[in-house]
């Protein structure tokens, strides 16, 4: 992929999303406000996180269902944690972290033991870790209040400690995809896994630490939905893993790996979420907001489905 | 034994090319009724293309074939079947989850009213068609998977022999079978000569050549040597018509200092294909790797590179002998060991990527201060000089690689290790779907690294690459070393004497 070309699609998504928000502007005198501004970020967090675990995974070469139940997980334990053990905030932050990177590492292992495709494997904690979620907190919300309080605090032009923690993360993770060893190693994987191995890199290890990122990284997307609602909910983050992957579909992500940008992934987050804010001030209800996203998303896959085959076709004619 | 008639099956003057590669090169053949005919040769002769194209599996550019006197030009392997000309593949296709009945019967199952699979009839003709080769007593119900190989392969001819058959085409068959099956094989091809079927027997086995068909043909570099009765065909004769006279003298490359011992290999084997294989390389040295397709080169580079895993024997590295048994290709990249696979699309290169990062992927330059951190800077002036030392041709080092020709792509492929401390090479097909400068390019760059002291071990189907290059060739046949020749002793009819010695000892 040209730089060139890099650019132009990151200013055509850019672009997108300037035209959304005029539209709904357009639309609805009251869409343009600080009010939209912070609902929108306020909701981003949660997605935003989940949306960049997930675009490691989908770099790589694999995809990660699990990631909302994931995010149950973490939020259940810091719940338990908090409610039913009394232990410090900060003690229940790292259980919870803890045991979202488990359930990474236990795919990434999986994925790697089996030798099989990671979408039936993490299928399998989609599942299951929402079981989990469910069995630490007796199937029970626990009403927190305040205790993650610091994370909705705004600091700064009415947006959130949680917000500008998922920016600089977004710049981390844009930063080890380009710039790491490790990043490297993951597009390297995700093109031609055999190519790589045969350079002698080791495709499980890229598995494994990629599967322990979105893990972590859900894990605190659970914590932030936490900090949101001042509860601990088993039943959320269902549903996020598909949104995740929209985003980064959006971002244009390569479902077949070895291609995705982590700032195109997080302007893909906004463009979902600029939609819902948007499509609710306009009154839609909530079935016609689902349909207008799915067809934003199959319009995103098929402008890269159509990217895709011009640029076979430039290869062979090229050839 | 052959009878003066009219022939069954005529090959004239065919040409076949794969782009730039001319593979037949105005061939021609002839079958009569009721003979076991043998078509041999060696790498490239033509073999499988010239029994492709009688099996309708590919089409010939130019020539014309006759089958009992018609014109004969088959379209697919389906019309090829239904003129009575079939061919059983190398490759087993044998579906596993499938019944034996249903793999005999694929494409064509007995149908009852309504499309609905006719169980009974479908049982009744497998057993027969069992039978015929042997495989009597087999339950047509059985599930595909629960057949031993040899089993498999004769499910396959039994599935060829299912169609009213003029002309059977048989590539290796024994490669898989014990003994015994062997024989039931043979006695089925008698009892087939005998109704007047002609067959196309493609075999390395000389020896069984010799029990089993009455004609012999000689392939070499598309064309053919000779079609003789196999009586007046003894084996030495047919290793020479194989061979053939060497175009030219092709000049031994000049001997270079020969260092340390660099890599040995004891006795390794490797699942099926490499039985016990013994081979030293030293510093400085190349050591060409000869033999047919198949056997056991690339299994064997890929198991020293810890691909695969090793079944057996031992591999040391230096002078010391220092034992080691590669678990991955990442420990053995950090041992000193560089690989060029095989396959060069799939397994070379990073398509969708663009060439510089393909030529810096093997060894990234990090930045002082962070771990794991690339310095980019460094990383693009070091790919900007390996590119213009490798004379690549490209337009930017983000231009995706697979844009590139071949030898562009191969050069990077094998130029990306020359960013590491290289202690040994290993090399499979390294000239393959490369052009002569590029090629001319690549065996300068394997001379300066042998003589820079690093030790390169090369597979290649090409004579004239391992004359050419090596400073001695070791020959792998069927698995085993066949044979074992510094570059001075090289002589193509010892080489493929060589080439089918392994043959000789398995039954």
């Amino acid at each position: 992929m040209s730089r060139l070309r890099a650019y132009t699609e990151f200013l055509f998504l850019a672009a997108l999303l300037v035209a959304l928000v005029g539209l709904f502007s357009a639309l609805n005198e009251h869409f343009w406000s600080l009010a939209t501004l912070q609902t929108v970020t306020n909701r981003i967090p949660s997605l935003a996180l989940a949306a960049l675990g997930m675009t490691f995974v989908l770099v790589a070469g694999g995809i990660d269902l699990s990631v909302g139940s994931v995010s149950a997980v973490a939020g259940a334990v810091f719940g338990w944690c908090l409610a039913d053990r009394g232990l410090p905030v900060p003690v229940a932050i790292l259980a919870a972290l803890g045991a979202a990177l488990a359930c990474g590492l236990v795919n990434g292992t999986l994925v790697n033991a089996l030798r099989m495709p990671s979408f039936i494997v993490t299928l399998g904690l989609l599942e299951g870790a929402r079981g989990i979620a469910y069995l630490v907190t007796d199937s029970q919300t626990k009403y927190l209040g305040e205790k993650l309080g610091m994370l909705q605090a705004t600091p700064f032009a009415g947006l959130s400690v949680a917000f500008l923690l998922t920016v600089a993360l977004t710049l981390a993770a844009h930063f080890v995809l380009t710039s790491t060893v490790f990043g490297r190693h993951t597009v390297a994987v995700g093109t031609n896994e055999e190519a790589a191995r045969l350079v002698g890199i080791s495709p499980a290890r890229v598995r494994l630490v990629v599967f322990a990122l979105s893990g972590a990284l859900a894990g605190l997307a659970g914590l932030c939905h936490v900090a949101r609602l001042g509860a601990a909910d088993p039943n959320a983050g269902s549903g996020l893993e598909l949104s995740a992957i929209a985003a980064a579909v959006i971002g244009g992500t390569s479902l077949m790996g070895g291609r995705g940008s982590m700032l195109a992934t997080f302007v893909g987050v906004l463009i979902i979420a600029t939609l819902e804010a948007g499509l609710a001030h306009l009154g839609v209800s909530e079935p016609v907001k689902r349909v207008v996203t799915g067809v934003v998303i199959v319009g995103a896959v098929g402008a890269e489905a159509i990217r895709a085959r011009l640029a076979a076709r430039r290869l062979r004619r090229a050839n | 034994m052959p009878r003066m008639t009219a022939p069954r099956l005529t090959v004239r003057a065919l040409k076949k090319s794969f782009g730039a590669n001319a593979v037949l090169r105005g061939l021609d053949l002839e079958l009569v009724p009721g003979e076991i005919h043998a078509l041999i040769g060696g790498n490239g002769a033509g073999k499988s293309t010239l029994s492709k194209i009688i099996a309708g599996l590919e089409t010939r550019d130019v020539g014309e074939l006759t089958l009992d006197g018609a014109p004969y030009a088959p379209a697919s392997r389906r019309a090829a079947q239904a003129a009575g000309v079939v061919m059983v593949l190398q490759e087993l296709s044998v579906l596993p989850t499938l019944s034996v009945a249903e793999n005999l019967f694929l494409g064509e199952l007995p149908q009852s009213r309504f499309g609905v699979l006719d169980r009974p009839k479908l049982s009744e003709s497998s057993r027969t068609a069992l039978a015929r080769v042997g495989l009597g007593s087999l339950d047509p119900g059985a599930p595909a998977a629960t057949l031993g190989v040899g089993q498999q392969q004769l499910v396959e001819i039994a599935a060829g022999l299912t169609h009213a058959c003029r002309v059977l085409i048989l590539d290796e068959p024994t490669a898989a079978l014990t003994g015994a099956e062997t024989e039931a094989l043979f006695a089925l091809l008698r009892t087939l000569r005998a109704t007047g079927t002609s067959i196309l027997y493609i075999s390395h086995r000389l020896e069984e050549i010799a029990a089993l068909v009455d004609r012999v043909s000689v392939l070499r570099d598309g064309q053919l040597v000779a079609t003789l009765p196999v009586r007046v065909a003894p084996r030495d004769r047919l290793i020479e018509l194989m061979a053939g006279v060497p175009g030219s003298a092709v000049t031994a490359p000049t001997a270079r200092n020969r260092g340390p011992l660099a890599l040995r290999v004891k006795n390794v084997r490797v699942g099926r294909a490499v039985r016990g294989v013994s081979l030293d390389v030293h510093a400085g040295e190349i050591v060409g790797l000869g033999g047919l397709v198949g056997a056991g080169r690339t299994e064997l580079l890929r198991a020293i590179f810890g691909v695969e895993p090793i079944d057996g024997g031992a591999l040391s590295l230096g002078p010391e002998e220092e034992e080691f048994a590669p678990r991955s290709t990442r420990e053995a990249v950090a041992r000193g060991f560089a690989f060029v696979p095989e396959d060069r699309k799939h397994h070379g290169i990073f398509a969708r990527l663009g060439v510089g990062v393909n030529a810096g992927i093997a060894r990234l330059p990090r930045r002082r201060g962070i771990p794991g951190v690339v310095d980019a800077g460094a990383e693009r002036s070091a790919v900007d000089r390996l590119l213009a030392e490798l004379q690549v041709r490209f337009a930017s080092t983000v231009q995706p690689i697979a844009e590139l020709s071949g030898g562009n792509q191969q050069k990077v492929v094998i130029g990306r290790w020359l960013r590491r401390d290289v202690r040994v090479w290993l090399l499979d097909e390294p000239t393959r779907g490369v052009d002569v400068p590029a090629r001319q390019g690549i065996y300068r760059l394997l001379r300066e690294r042998a003589a820079a002291g690093e030790a390169v071990l090369v597979a290649s189907s090409d004579y004239e690459e391992l004359a050419q290059l090596c400073d001695r060739v070791v020959v792998l046949s069927n698995g085993i070393v066949g044979g074992e020749f510094t570059a001075a002793a090289l002589h193509p009819e010892s080489f493929m004497a060589a080439t089918f010695a392994g043959f000789r000892t398995t039954s």
